[in-house]
C-alpha cells in the first residue's frame, strides 16, 4: 500500500512509527482522492450535460431523489469518517506508551539550540546519537519559550514546554543522519534551530559512546544535591539572597574577614559547608546555616566535585527534574529565563530585552 | 408627535405598524439585543472563571494562602453595596414602566449610580491597602509561594475588568438620569432603562461569583 | 399588494407598467464626506467596510508576496530573520482579523441581510456604525504597531514568547485585535436581533435564504467565541505590560492554558470565515443553475451543526503539546464529526446542478472553483484530525496549505463570487464580464499552483514559519512562489476592472441575473429605504422555474431600470 506514492513525494521513513503513519496517510490520500474525483467528476459532468441550452431532460426530479438521498450520503460520509477515525486512533493508541526497556534521553530546548543527554551520560548539542532498533524514550523540556522537537523521518513531533515535561518515543529502523527541526515558532532564529539525529549500528554506537569524555558521575550527583539541599536557593547567580556565586571559584584565592585569604580547595569547601561561620568571605553576612550532620561525607564529596567542575557547566539536570515551584529561589525573581547566546553556528549574539 | 413616537428609532418606525405596536416591538428587540450581548459577556467572564478554576486546581495551597491575604471586610462591604444597588436597579426598572412613578424611578437610578460609585471608592481603598501590603505581583511581592503571584495576577485582572464594567454601568445609569431630568416623558417605558439595568444586573452577578473566589476561598473550613 | 402575484405567480412585471417617481438611490442620498462617515444606512456602512478591508487585503497581500519572494531560495536573500518573522506575522494578523473575519459578513452581510429579509435596515443602525469605527480603530492600532517596528509573534501570539520574550510591539497589535473583536461582537448582536425581529411578513425561518442562515450562524459564533479571544488577549496585555502573571511558567502558570483559550476562539473563527462563504455559494449556484437548492432544510441544519460542533474541536490544534491521549481522542472524534455536515453541503451543491440550466458567468466560475477547493481543503482537514498524521504534519507546510485551501481557496473565492454577483445591485453598474471570467480562471490556477506544492513540502517535513530551509524543499517552494506571482496578478485585476466599472460600466438593470431573492426586487442600487412599499414573502426561496424561465416574482413591482445615482 505504501508503494502507491512515488518515491520523490515521500519523506524518508526511518522508524517503526513512520511506517504506520505512512500507511494511514496513503490510505487517507486514496479515500480523499476518490471523494475529490467523485465531486469534481459530478460537477464537470453536470456542468457539461446541463449547460444552458443543452437538450437534456429537465423535468421534476424523480421522487426517489429527496431526503432518502440526503440520509444516504450523510450516513455514508459518517461511516467513512468514523472508519478513518477508528483506523487512525487504533494506531495511535497502540503506540502511545514507550516500551519499558526504552533508552531514556533528556532533551532541553532553548533559543535556539537542542541539548540532549542520554541515560548513558553522553551530552550533545544539536545532535543525538542513538542505536538502531532500540526504543528511545524522549523527555523534553524547555528553558525559555515553547519549542517543538520534530524528526520528519521518524514522523515524530512533541512540544518542549518551559517548566513542564513532555514525553514521546521512537524506534529507529534505519541507520543514517536525519533532520531534527524546531516546529514551534520560537523567535528570531527559529528556522536555524536545527540538529541531526544520527542512528548507528549498536556496535558503532557503543564505540561512539566509549569515545565520549569520561565522567565519574560525582559531579552530576553533586549538581542534584546542590539543588535538592537548597544550596542553589542562595548561591545561584541572580539569587535574591546575598550569597557568593560559586561559579568558577575552584582554585581561586578569596578574601576573608580580618585580611586573610584562602584558596578554594577541597578542605576549604568542606569547612565552609560544615562550619560556614568560620571563614566568611569579605562583604557577605554570616547567614549560612551549618550542614553538620545533614550531609554525609559522600555527599560533600559530590558537592565538591560539582563545584570543582564549575556550577555553571552543568545546568541540564537542574532544569529537567524539578517542579516549577522548587525552581524558584525567591518570590518575584524570575530565574525562569537563563538565556544564553545561541550556540548555533551563524546565529547572532543575543541582544538583551530593553 | 406623541411621547412614544419620539422614542421610536429607525428602522422600527418604518415597519408599517401602529405607533404603540412599533414601540413595543422596538423595546422587545432592544431587550433581546442586550440579552444576546449578555450571553457574550457570560462567555467573557466564563473564560476568566475557567482560568481561575484551572489555576486553583493546580496550585490549591498557594491559592488558599493568597486568598487569605485579601481584605474580607472591604470585599464583604462591597458585596453588600452591590447587592443593594441590584435592588434599587430593579425597582427603577419596574417603576420606569409606569407613568406616575417618574420621581421614584429617578431616585432609584440615582441610588444605583451612587452605590456603584461607593463600590468603586471602597475598591480604591482596598487597592491602596493591597499596594501597601506588596500584593502586586513582581519582585517585591509579599508572599513566598510563586503561584500566589498567579492568584494576585488574577485578582488584579478580574477586579480591574469588573471595575471597568461597573464604570460603564455607572455611565449608562448617569445618562438615563440626565435624559430623564431633562425630558419628563423620556423614561416611561423606554427600552434604554431596561437595557442599562439588565447590564447592571449582569455586572452584579459577576461580582457574586468573584466574591467567593477571591475572598472566601482561603477562609473556608 | 401582491394579490395579483398569487393569482398568477409567474406573471412578469412589465418595466413600463408603473411609472413611479423614484427616490434617489442610497449612493445619491447625500454626497458629503460626513454623509458617509456619520451614516446609519447599512448599505453605506457596508461600503465603508469594503474600503477598509480592501485596504487590509492588499496590506496582507504585500506581506505574503514578500514572504513568498524570500522563500524562493533556501538561503536568506531578501530580508533578515526578524524582518521575515514580522512579515509573516503581519500577513497572518491582518488577513485573519482585518480581512477574512470581517470580509463577507460586514460587507455583503451588512448590505444584503436587511434586503434579503425585507427589512429597512439592521435592528441597531447606530451600533452598526460604531462597529465600523471599532473595526477601523483596531486596524489603525495594528497598523501603528507595524509602523512602529512590527510584531514577530505570528498571528497566534503564543505565550510565553509573546509575553516575555518578544522584543516587538506586541501590546499595540494585540490591542488592535482586541478592539476589532468588540466590533465583531457588536455586528453579531445586530445581525441576530435583525433576523429575529425584522423579517418581512411571510418570511418564516425556513423561507430565509441560505445566505441569511449563514449570517445568522456566523453571528452566533461572533457573539459566543469572540469574548473568549478578548479575555485571552487581555491576559496577554496584562502580563506583558502590567506584569500580572497568568501564564508565566516561572511562577507556576501554564502556557498550554493560553492555547486552549486561544483555540477555543480561533477554531470557531475558521467557521466564521467559511460559513458566510457557504451562504454566498448557495445563492450563486442556485441562480446560475436555475434550480432550487437541493435539500434546503438539510443545508440549514448543516450550517447550524457546523456552528455548534465547531465549538468543541479546538483541541486538534494541540495534539503535539503533550495533552492527554484521551483528550486527543475526543477532539479527534469531534473533528471528524464536524466534517460530516460540510460534506453534506458539498453533495447538496453538486446535486443542485443536476437538471439545471447551468450558465458560466464569472460568479458561477468562482462558485465551481469553490466546490473543488473546499473539498480538497476539507478532506485534508481529516488528515489533521487523525492524531498520528497530525503529529507528523502539525506546524508544517501541510497545515499551511490546508488552511489556505479553506480560507483563501474557499472563503476568498466565495468573497469574489459574491462581490461579482451583487456588484450590479451594490453599485448599479455592470462589470466587464470577459475580464471577470479571466480573473476567476487565473485565480483558480494561480491558487492551486501556490498551495498544492505546500501539501507536498509539508508532508516531506518542511516546518512553517521558516525563514531559511533545508535545500531539498526548494523545488516545492519555487513552484509555490511562482503560483503566488500568478495569484497576485489575479487579485489585482478585479481591483482594476471593478473600479473601472463604477465610472464607466453600463447601468445595471434591477435583476441582471434573473435571480429570485428579495434583494433583486428593488432598484439597482436600492434607495435608502430599500424597498418601494412593504415586501411580503409568499414562497420558498430559490423559486427558480425548472424550465429556465425567469423566477417567480411575488413582490411589489419596480421599474427595471434603477434610479440614477
Amino acid at each position: 500500500m505504501g508503494n502507491l506514492i512515488p518515491a520523490f513525494l515521500k519523506p524518508e521513513s526511518a522508524s517503526v512509527q513512520a511506517a504506520k503513519v505512512d500507511m494511514i496517510f496513503t490510505g487517507l490520500t486514496l479515500i480523499s482522492a476518490g471523494i475529490v474525483a467523485l465531486v469534481i467528476g459530478l460537477v464537470v459532468t453536470f456542468a457539461i450535460r446541463f449547460r444552458r441550452g443543452s437538450r437534456a431532460n429537465r423535468g421534476e426530479l424523480p421522487s426517489l431523489v429527496s431526503s432518502e438521498f440526503e440520509i444516504g450520503w450523510t450516513a455514508a460520509t459518517l461511516f467513512v469518517f468514523l472508519f478513518i477515525f477508528w483506523w487512525a486512533t487504533s494506531i495511535e493508541i497502540g503506540a502511545y506508551s514507550a516500551p519499558k526497556d526504552a533508552m531514556e534521553v533528556h532533551v532541553v530546548a532553548k533559543q535556539w539550540m537542542w541539548k540532549t543527554q542520554s541515560a548513558s551520560g553522553a551530552r550533545e548539542i544539536n545532535e543525538l546519537h542513538v542505536p538502531v532498533g532500540a526504543p528511545v524514550r524522549l523527555i523534553l523540556t524547555s528553558q525559555d519559550v515553547i519549542h517543538s522537537f520534530y524528526i520528519p523521518a521518524f514522523r515524530l513531533k512533541r512540544d518542549a514546554l518551559p517548566y513542564q515535561q513532555t514525553e514521546t518515543w521512537f524506534q529507529a529502523t534505519k541507520t543514517g543522519s536525519f533532520h531534527l527541526l524546531c516546529t514551534e515558532f520560537c523567535g528570531t532564529d527559529h528556522s536555524r534551530m536545527l540538529g541531526r539525529v544520527i542512528v548507528m549500528e549498536p556496535q558503532d554506537y557503543a564505540r561512539w559512546l566509549s569515545a565520549q569524555p569520561e565522567r565519574d558521575g560525582l559531579a552530576e550527583l553533586g549538581e542534584r544535591l546542590f539543588t535538592a539541599r537548597g544550596c542553589s536557593g542562595c548561591h545561584d547567580a541572580g539569587s535574591k539572597v546575598h550569597a557568593p556565586s560559586l561559579a568558577g571559584i575552584w582554585g581561586q584565592a578569596v578574601p576573608l574577614e580580618g585580611n586573610r585569604t584562602a584558596t578554594v580547595d577541597e578542605a576549604y569547601l568542606r569547612d565552609s559547608i560544615l562550619q560556614p561561620k568560620r571563614d566568611v568571605v569579605v562583604g557577605y553576612e554570616p547567614i549560612m546555616p551549618s550542614y553538620e550532620g545533614l550531609l554525609t561525607d559522600g555527599e560533600i564529596q559530590s558537592l565538591v566535585a560539582y563545584i570543582r567542575l564549575g556550577t555553571d557547566k552543568l545546568d541540564l539536570i537542574q532544569s529537567l527534574s524539578l517542579e516549577p515551584s522548587q525552581n524558584i529561589c525567591a518570590p518575584g525573581q524570575s530565574s525562569a529565563s537563563p538565556r544564553s547566546p545561541a550556540m548555533v553556528p551563524g546565529a547572532p549574539a543575543q541582544t538583551p530585552r530593553p | 408627535m406623541s411621547a412614544v413616537g419620539k422614542l421610536i428609532r429607525e428602522p422600527w418606525d418604518e415597519l408599517g405598524l401602529s405607533e404603540s405596536k412599533a414601540f413595543a416591538l422596538q423595546r422587545s428587540g432592544a431587550t433581546f439585543g442586550i440579552w444576546v450581548f449578555i450571553a457574550s459577556e457570560v462567555l467573557f467572564f466564563g473564560a476568566i472563571f475557567l482560568l481561575y478554576a484551572a489555576m486553583r486546581i493546580e496550585h490549591a495551597d498557594a491559592f488558599a494562602a493568597a486568598a487569605r491575604e485579601t481584605n474580607i471586610v472591604y470585599g464583604t462591604l462591597n458585596t453588600a453595596i452591590l447587592l443593594t444597588s441590584g435592588l434599587t436597579a430593579s425597582v427603577a426598572s419596574r417603576a420606569a414602566e409606569h407613568d406616575g412613578l417618574r420621581r421614584l424611578t429617578l431616585w432609584c437610578l440615582a441610588a444605583t449610580a451612587a452605590l456603584g460609585l461607593a463600590f468603586l471608592v471602597v475598591k480604591g481603598l482596598e487597592y491602596r491597602e493591597d499596594i501597601e501590603k506588596h500584593l502586586v505581583p513582581g519582585p517585591r511581592f509579599a508572599l513566598a509561594q510563586a503561584p500566589a503571584q498567579l492568584f494576585f495576577g488574577f485578582y488584579w485582572l478580574s477586579t480591574g475588568v469588573h471595575a471597568i464594567h461597573l464604570s460603564i454601568g455607572i455611565g449608562l445609569v448617569g445618562r438615563l438620569i440626565g435624559k430623564g431630568l431633562r425630558d419628563h416623558e423620556w423614561l416611561v417605558g423606554n427600552a434604554q432603562v431596561e437595557i442599562a439595568l439588565l447590564y447592571w444586573g449582569f455586572v452584579d452577578v459577576v461580582w457574586i461569583f468573584l466574591y467567593p473566589a477571591l475572598y472566601l476561598a482561603g477562609r473556608a473550613g | 399588494m401582491s394579490s395579483g402575484a398569487t393569482a398568477d405567480a409567474t406573471t412578469l412585471a412589465n418595466p413600463r407598467e408603473l411609472p413611479l417617481e423614484l427616490p434617489a438611490s442610497y449612493l445619491a442620498d447625500g454626497r458629503t464626506l460626513l454623509s458617509w462617515l456619520a451614516t446609519t444606512d447599512h448599505k453605506r456602512i457596508a461600503i465603508l467596510y469594503a474600503v477598509v478591508i480592501t485596504f487590509f487585503f492588499f496590506v496582507g497581500g504585500i506581506a505574503a508576496t514578500l514572504v513568498r519572494l524570500e522563500l524562493f531560495t533556501p538561503q536568506a536573500d531578501l530580508v533578515g530573520s526578524d524582518t521575515y518573522n514580522k512579515l509573516f506575522s503581519l500577513h497572518g494578523i491582518v488577513m485573519v482579523w482585518f480581512f477574512l473575519i470581517p470580509s463577507i459578513p460586514t460587507t455583503m452581510g451588512n448590505f444584503l441581510l436587511p434586503l434579503m429579509i425585507g427589512a429597512r435596515d439592521l435592528a441597531f443602525p447606530k451600533l452598526n456604525l460604531v462597529s465600523w469605527y471599532l473595526n477601523l480603530g483596531g486596524g489603525l492600532l495594528t497598523l501603528a504597531a507595524v509602523l512602529a517596528g512590527g510584531i514577530d509573534t505570528g498571528w497566534t501570539f503564543y505565550v510565553p514568547y509573546s509575553t516575555t520574550f518578544s522584543n516587538s510591539f506586541v501590546t499595540l497589535a494585540v490591542l488592535g485585535v482586541l478592539v476589532s473583536g468588540f466590533s465583531t461582537i457588536a455586528t453579531g448582536v445586530n445581525f441576530i436581533a435583525t433576523v429575529h425581529y425584522l423579517r418581512a411578513p411571510g418570511m418564516t425561518w425556513f423561507r430565509l435564504p441560505l445566505f441569511v442562515w449563514a449570517m445568522y450562524t456566523t453571528s452566533l459564533i461572533f457573539v459566543l467565541a469572540t469574548p473568549v479571544l478578548a479575555v485571552t488577549l487581555t491576559l496577554v496585555v496584562a502580563e506583558r505590560s502590567f506584569g500580572l502573571p497568568i501564564f508565566d511558567p516561572a511562577r507556576g502558570g501554564d502556557p498550554i492554558l493560553f492555547q486552549h483559550l486561544f483555540w477555543f476562539y480561533s477554531h470557531p473563527a475558521v467557521y466564521i470565515m467559511v460559513l458566510p462563504a457557504m451562504g454566498v455559494i448557495s445563492e450563486v449556484i442556485t441562480c446560475y443553475a436555475r434550480r432550487r437548492i437541493f435539500g434546503y432544510s438539510f443545508m440549514v441544519y448543516a450550517l447550524v451543526a457546523i456552528a455548534m460542533i465547531g465549538f468543541f474541536t479546538w483541541g486538534h490544534h494541540m495534539f503535539t503539546s503533550g495533552m492527554s491521549p484521551y483528550a486527543a481522542l475526543v477532539f479527534s472524534f469531534l473533528s471528524f464529526i464536524v466534517a460530516v455536515p460540510s460534506a453534506i453541503k458539498v453533495f447538496n451543491w453538486t446535486a443542485t446542478l443536476y437538471r439545471g440550466q447551468i450558465g458560466f458567468e464569472s460568479p458561477m466560475l468562482y462558485a465551481l472553483g469553490f466546490l473543488g477547493l473546499f473539498t480538497v481543503g476539507g478532506l485534508t482537514g481529516l488528515f489533521l484530525a487523525s492524531v498520528p498524521i497530525d503529529v507528523h504534519v502539525q506546524d508544517t507546510y501541510f497545515v499551511v496549505a490546508h488552511f489556505h485551501y479553506i480560507m483563501v481557496g474557499a472563503s476568498v473565492s466565495a468573497y469574489f463570487a459574491g462581490l461579482h454577483f451583487w456588484w450590479p445591485k451594490i453599485t448599479g453598474r455592470m462589470y466587464p464580464e470577459a475580464w471577470a471570467r479571466f480573473a476567476a480562471i487565473l485565480m483558480f490556477f494561480g491558487f492551486n499552483l501556490t498551495f498544492f506544492p505546500q501539501f507536498i513540502a509539508g508532508y516531506l517535513g518542511m516546518p512553517r514559519r521558516y525563514h531559511v530551509y533545508p535545500p531539498e524543499f526548494q523545488v516545492w517552494n519555487v513552484l509555490s512562489s511562482a503560483g503566488a506571482a500568478v495569484l497576485a496578478a489575479a487579485y489585482l485585476m478585479p481591483l482594476g476592472y471593478l473600479t473601472w466599472s463604477v465610472f464607466f460600466g453600463s447601468r445595471a438593470p434591477n435583476d441582471p441575473w434573473n435571480a429570485s431573492g428579495l434583494e433583486w426586487r428593488t432598484t439597482s442600487p436600492p434607495p435608502r429605504q430599500n424597498f418601494f412599499g412593504n415586501p411580503e414573502v409568499l414562497a420558498q426561496p430559490y423559486n427558480y422555474h425548472p424550465e429556465s424561465t425567469p423566477p417567480i416574482k411575488d413582490q411589489p413591482r419596480v421599474p427595471s431600470q434603477g434610479s440614477l445615482t
